[in-house]
């Protein structure tokens, strides 16, 4: 009786594990075979010329550039802030003070907040400098969505470092801030897969860049100028009525899809290969 | 030379330390942001008529957001349904059952289908869910049906939260000491026994939390269940009827925010209400887990 | 007794770890040019000590630290000392031999070029001289460039100490410094403190007895946070003159 229970749910977990990857490939394939017929040059070379959305041609370069614009913008940004203060828990604060359980708090909290909330809080700060949706606010906006990610992604990493190592750092009469840079040094292949997730999530988000960064048909030439962005061009050509503009929506979404699995392998690469003087 | 390396020291600590603190106030700050702009609509409508009536009606100045609160609540509840037999199970096979090589192969394909765009989900879900349910799942439950209601929505939420859940559920698992399980079955339990009377018990806390952070990604998904639940401003009061979850309303109305009166605030209480429940939702499960943890220790 | 020079001397110190009162009313001299040993019961706090000593003990949170530490007649304590500088003088040797994630060269090297500008030569010189110094220049000068975590634990221990020598300490702190080696490493390290007592001051931590006879001039014997004895090695070995250090050291050199 126990072991026909045992068989029972050994077979549904095989069919559940199984249908998870099943989806997976599901997925992908639909997105590939739908999206592949209507990949053209094009497409990834030209922009959207007068009448695009009801058939015309051009391609979906604005998104493309654009999408590269904010991912980059926001992940260097992003980096800009949120090492310092990872290197400020793990360093610099003494190890379980008020000040670094509480930061890990407030990242746990900002982590789990849905992107369409940054969005609009974005909007608001917009509104409130009196901008225009624009590339610059689009950065600052997907900066926002990111930085808990990174922060967490680093702070994990730079916990599992040992405290001997900052024992040794100091009775060698390094400085606090030289001890951070032994510990950044240690910590590379894990920085290294943050930033790739962190990417990932930027350049595949739509709902904070819609109220923040607009859209438009052309490339951005200033930070204060709208930006197009990939899931957005996506979006816009499904809701077209014409079944052309929904088949290139597909096709878009063969590209982001195959950048965004590029970016996972690469992730997972790097982080194995780099670990020749780890502990 | 000392005295440089200490001028770096201290400038770097401060630099640190502000960005730290500001990270701190970024909480209060988006509440207080979305606050301030929301405080408009907040000022006209009385608080009841926000939070508990279904007519939605921005161009009289009605703005009750029932049933996009319910309709979140519908998706996220249907997709929590699904995704969670699934990844448990599945969960359990990679960590206690699946040969190693196996192991090696399932778990990064789990973690790419973890970063896919959830625009790219949409997008599947109209291709795929959308004529499956109208053709084939429908016509068994209702007259008519366009295939754009809840049950896509939750459908594809689940998928997407499934990665979620199984990749915390694999590290709780893991935390789980070898010792444990060779303990129950070197007392004849089956493997299955052990998972049912050790493994998910201690790991209750565990997956208590996966539940919780699935849960709040479901409850804030905007661009995926935008695409495949159909924008009825209605009550659903079945898996087949439409329904319009609470970040497709922002997302969608992007568009008319600033020429109706009002109606730019009420999307930022949109947003703040979202932001609200989920914090209140990550507030009390933490309770929840405290005493758990508590209790087990 | 008169005749030693204190390096290190530490006057009245109460060291409280969050409720715990750690070190009781502490005062002690530490003889200059000598190995001296803390021995006593786990938990007794000789560890402790031994941190206060290069104000590690400031990185844990909860930490209380009144009175004195003198080296030198510098109070470390004082609020104007610069703890970079201070902890330079120190030199570590902790229990499990923790080479930084380096290459072996770079382990030496790290040290010394956070305190100085030194070229390619300089450096390889400094490099070769302090892993003679440990007898380790021969195991390893065909491979400087290979990573630290290859060595053997006893090799590594080693380069841990050459690491410490690099920086040009005066005084020598070691933490159990050879728990975690086989006898052949142990005995190694320990001619290296007899050596090395020409030039520098040693502090040893040990919990083993007859290691103390071996390499210590002077012992203290520490239990429950207090220092209960403090002499020539011989003498508080062979003659305790307090009854606990005597029940102490019996059970251990029958």
């Amino acid at each position: 009786m126990r072991k026909a229970e045992e068989t029972f749910f050994k077979a549904l977990m095989i069919l559940c594990t199984a249908a998870i990857a099943g989806v997976l490939f599901l997925i992908v394939w639909t997105i590939v075979s739908r999206g592949a017929s209507s990949l053209s040059w094009d497409m990834v070379s030209k922009i959207p010329e007068g009448g695009y959305y009801i058939g015309k041609g051009g391609g979906i370069l604005n998104a493309i550039i654009g999408s590269i614009y904010i991912t980059v913008g926001s992940v260097v940004l992003g980096l800009l802030i949120s090492v310092p203060v990872v290197l400020y828990i793990n360093v610099y604060a003494k190890k379980n003070s008020l000040l670094v359980n509480l930061t890990r708090f407030s990242f746990d909290i900002l982590f789990g907040i849905p992107s369409i909330v940054y969005g609009a809080f974005g909007f608001t700060i917009m509104v409130y400098f009196g901008l225009k949706t624009s590339l610059l606010a689009g950065v600052v906006t997907v900066t926002l969505l990111i930085i808990p990610i990174l922060v967490r992604a680093m702070d994990e990493v730079m916990r599992l470092v040992p405290d001997d190592l900052e024992s040794i750092t100091y009775s060698l009469g390094a400085t606090r801030w030289e001890t951070a840079q032994v510990l950044l040094r240690q910590s590379v292949p894990g920085i290294l897969t943050a930033v790739l997730l962190s990417f990932g999530r930027a350049i595949g988000d739509a709902a904070c860049v819609l109220f923040t960064a607009g859209y438009t048909d052309s490339i951005p030439t200033s930070v204060d100028q709208p930006a197009a962005t990939l899931p957005l061009a996506i979006f816009f050509q499904l809701s077209s009525p014409i079944k052309e503009v929904q088949n290139r929506a597909y096709a878009a979404a063969l590209i982001l899809t195959v950048l965004v699995l590029v970016l996972g392998l690469a992730a997972k690469y790097f982080g194995k290969k780099l670990s020749k003087n780890k502990i | 030379m000392i005295r440089e390396r200490l001028i770096t020291d201290k400038l770097a600590g401060g630099v640190s330390r502000t960005l730290t603190l500001l990270s701190v106030f970024s909480v209060l700050l988006l509440g207080i942001g979305l606050l301030t702009r929301s405080i408009p609509v907040l000022r006209q409508v009385p608080l009841t008529e926000i939070l508990f009536s279904t007519e939605w009606k921005p161009m009289k100045g009605a703005f009750g957001f029932a049933a996009f609160i319910l309709g979140t609540f519908w998706v996220t509840g249907i997709a929590l349904m699904i995704a969670l037999p699934f990844s448990l199970l599945s969960a359990i096979y990679i960590s206690e059952y699946a040969p190693y090589r196996l192991r090696q192969l399932i778990v990064p394909l789990i973690d790419l289908l973890a970063g896919i765009p959830p625009v790219i989900y949409g997008v599947w879900g109209v291709l795929l869910v959308i004529p499956f349910i109208q053709d084939h799942l429908a016509p068994h439950f209702v007259q008519f049906s366009t295939g754009y209601c809840v049950l896509a929505g939750g459908v594809v939420l689940a998928i997407m939260i499934v990665p979620l859940i199984v990749n915390i559920l694999l590290e709780v698992f893991a935390t789980v000491p070898k010792e444990l399980r060779e303990a129950s079955l070197s007392l004849g339990a089956t493997r299955w026994e052990t998972v049912k009377k050790v493994l998910l018990r201690r790991s209750r806390p565990g997956i208590i939390a996966a539940v919780v952070l699935a849960t709040s990604r479901a409850f804030g998904e905007t661009i995926a269940v935008l695409l495949v639940t159909g924008s009825v401003v209605q009550v659903p009061h079945s898996v087949f009827d439409a329904g319009y979850p609470l970040p497709a309303l922002i997302a969608a109305n992007y568009g008319d925010m600033l020429s109706i009166p009002l109606f730019d605030s009420a999307l930022m209480l949109a947003a703040l209400i979202l932001f609200v429940i989920i914090i209140l939702f990550n507030g009390v499960s933490r309770l929840v887990l405290y005493r758990l943890e508590k209790q087990m220790a | 007794m008169s005749e030693i020079t204190p390096h290190i001397s530490v006057k009245n110190l109460n060291v409280h770890i969050g409720d715990h009162h750690v070190l009781k009313n502490i005062n002690l001299d530490i003889p200059d040019k000598k190995v001296t040993s803390f021995i006593g019961p786990s938990g007794c706090g000789k560890t402790t000590l031994l941190k206060t000593f290069n104000r590690l003990l400031d990185r844990q949170d909860n930490v209380r630290v009144e009175g004195e530490v003198l080296v030198d007649g510098v109070n470390l304590y004082s609020p104007k000392t610069e703890v970079t500088e201070l902890r330079k003088k120190m030199g570590l040797l902790s229990q499990r031999p923790f080479p930084l994630p380096m290459n072996i060269y770079d382990n030496i090297a790290y040290g010394v070029r956070l305190h100085s500008k030194k070229n390619r030569a300089e450096m390889d010189q400094l490099v070769e001289h302090y892993l003679r110094a440990v007898s380790l220049w021969d195991e390893v000068k065909d491979r400087l460039k290979g990573p630290a975590t290859r060595l053997s634990i006893g090799q590594q221990q080693r380069l841990c100490l050459a690491r410490g020598l690099a920086v040009e300490p005066e005084i020598i702190l070691g933490d159990e410094p050879t728990s975690a080696l086989d006898p052949v490493s142990t005995q190694k390290i320990e001619e290296l403190f007899l050596r090395l007592k020409e030039n520098y001051t040693l502090v040893l931590v040990t919990h083993i007895l007859r290691q103390a006879r071996r390499v210590s001039d002077y012992i203290a014997f520490l239990y429950m946070g207090e220092i209960i004895e403090f002499g020539p090695t011989e003498e508080l070995l062979l003659n305790p003159k307090e009854k606990l250090t005597r029940d102490y050291v019996k059970g251990f050199l029958s």
